[in-house]
C-alpha cells in the first residue's frame, strides 16, 4: 500500500481567495462602457438644463410651478429631461453599487445594500417617468387662470 | 606617457573625516512583528540603529537580525533587486527592502516596516504569497502557440518585441498587488500582477492563446475592477506603467467583444 501525500502546498490557500465560480457573460464590461458613454452625454444634457434652467432670462427667479409646466408642455424638454432622469439614475446607480461591491465583505451585505439601492433607484425612475408623462398642468381652478395652456 | 589605470571603486581609501567619508546617522526601525506561536495579535518592535548613507532598508533589517534579534524573519534572496523576494511596506509604501536607500527616508522619524497588505501574513514580515500565485496560474503565463513548433527559434521583428516590453519586466514581488485596495477588500480581485503577465503574453506576435486570456479576465474579478488608482504604478519598483497595462487589457476585451 502507498502512501498518499499532498502536494507540498495543496490545500493550504485560505478559501476565502478561492474565487467563486466565472461570471460567463458581458455584464461587468457593459457597465464599465455603460459609465464611460452615460457620463459624457450627461455632461451635454446637465449643463443644458442648468443653463435653461438658472441663466437663460430671469434665471432662478423664474422657476416656479408655471416654468415646468411650460418647459413640460414642449416634447423636446421631455425628451430631455426623461434621458437625463434615466442616465443619471443608472449611473448613480451603477457607482453606488461598484462602491459597495468594492467596500462590503460579507456577500450578505453586499446582497442587502444592492436590494436597497435597487428598490430606491427602480422607485425613482417610476415615479420620475410617470410624472414627466402624465403632468397635467391644470391641477386646479386657479392654476388654470394663471397659465396660458390652460386657457385654450 | 601616464596612463596610470584608475584603482577600481572598491579599493579606493577612503580617509574617515575627508569630504568623500560616507554619512552615517542614527535611525530608529520600527517594525511590525508577529507570531502566531507566541501571540495572535500583532505588535510594533524598535531599534535602535546606526547606518550609513550606503545602507538600504534590507541592511538595517540584515543588522537587527544579525546583531540585534535572530528571531526577526523576513524574506530576501538577491537582495538586489531581481527577485521580488522582499517586498514590504516601508513608511506605508509597498517597495523592495533591498532598492531602498535609508538616505532617502526621513531618518528624523522611525522607519516602519510591515509586511505587504492583503495576503495572510505567516511570520513578522512574511506573508503567504499562494493566493497571489494561483491568480498568476489562472491567466496561463506561458507561450502557447498554434501550428508546428519551428526547427529554429520563433521570429519576432523588434516592433512586436516593443508592444509589450515594459510587462516583462515583472518580477513577481506582489508589490503591486498587495498596494491595490479593491485586492484588500476580499481578495477576490485578479489583481495587478495577474493582468500585467496576461498582458505580457496577450500582445505578444507568437502568442496565440491571447483570446483565451482576456477571456478569462472579462470577469466581475478581472479588469473591470479596476478602478484605476494608480497604486500599482507607484509601487512597481521595476517602474512598469502597471495601471496602463490594465487599460490596454480593457481596450484589448471591448474590440474583440464589438
Amino acid at each position: 500500500m502507498t502512501a498518499q501525500i499532498d502536494a507540498p502546498r495543496a490545500k493550504r490557500i485560505d478559501p476565502k481567495y478561492n474565487r467563486s465560480r466565472k461570471s460567463r457573460n458581458n455584464f461587468e464590461m457593459t457597465a464599465w462602457l455603460f459609465m464611460r458613454l452615460s457620463g459624457v452625454v450627461l455632461i451635454v444634457l446637465i449643463f443644458g438644463h442648468l443653463i435653461s434652467n438658472l441663466l437663460v432670462g430671469q434665471g432662478v427667479h423664474a422657476i416656479d410651478f408655471g416654468f415646468v409646466a411650460g418647459k413640460w408642455a414642449s416634447p423636446l424638454w421631455q425628451v430631455w429631461d426623461l434621458t437625463m432622469l434615466w442616465l443619471a439614475m443608472l449611473h448613480g446607480t451603477n457607482g453606488v453599487r461598484t462602491i459597495i461591491n468594492d467596500y462590503a465583505e460579507k456577500d450578505r451585505t453586499r446582497f442587502w445594500l444592492k436590494t436597497v439601492l435597487y428598490v430606491a433607484t427602480a422607485f425613482t425612475l417610476i415615479l420620475g417617468t410617470l410624472v414627466i408623462f402624465t403632468f397635467d398642468p391644470c391641477i386646479s381652478e386657479t392654476v388654470a387662470q394663471a397659465l396660458d395652456q390652460c386657457r385654450a | 606617457m601616464s596612463t596610470a589605470t584608475a584603482e577600481p571603486a572598491s579599493k579606493v581609501e577612503i580617509k574617515a573625516g575627508s569630504a568623500d567619508a560616507i554619512q552615517s546617522f542614527d535611525i530608529t526601525l520600527k517594525v511590525r512583528r508577529y507570531n502566531p506561536e507566541v501571540s495572535d495579535d500583532a505588535h510594533w518592535d524598535e531599534y535602535k540603529l546606526t547606518m550609513y548613507g550606503t545602507d538600504r532598508v534590507l541592511d538595517a533589517l540584515h543588522r537587527v537580525k544579525w546583531e540585534e534579534d535572530g528571531s526577526l524573519s523576513f524574506r530576501r534572496s538577491c537582495a538586489h533587486g531581481v527577485c521580488g523576494s522582499d517586498a514590504m511596506r516601508i513608511n506605508g509604501r509597498n517597495r523592495l527592502a533591498c532598492k531602498t536607500l535609508l538616505k532617502d527616508l526621513d531618518t528624523s522619524k522611525p522607519i516602519t516596516v510591515e509586511p505587504i497588505k492583503g495576503l495572510p501574513v505567516e511570520k513578522d514580515l512574511i506573508v503567504d504569497m499562494e493566493p497571489f500565485f494561483q491568480s498568476y496560474r489562472e491567466v496561463m503565463p506561458f507561450l502557447i502557440a498554434k501550428g508546428h513548433e519551428p526547427a529554429k527559434e520563433r521570429f519576432q521583428s523588434q516592433e512586436d518585441r516593443e508592444r509589450y516590453d515594459d510587462t516583462t519586466k515583472c518580477i513577481l514581488c506582489a508589490a503591486c498587488t498587495s498596494s491595490c485596495p479593491v485586492f484588500w477588500t476580499d481578495g477576490q480581485y485578479f489583481g495587478p500582477a495577474a493582468i500585467v503577465n496576461a498582458h505580457r503574453f496577450i500582445f505578444d506576435s507568437r502568442d496565440d492563446a491571447g483570446d483565451m486570456r482576456l477571456e478569462i479576465l472579462n470577469d466581475k474579478e478581472g479588469v473591470w475592477r479596476c478602478r484605476t488608482t494608480f497604486n500599482c504604478t507607484e509601487a512597481c519598483p521595476r517602474g512598469i506603467q502597471v495601471t496602463k497595462a490594465i487599460s490596454e487589457v480593457k481596450q484589448a476585451i471591448l474590440q474583440r467583444t464589438i
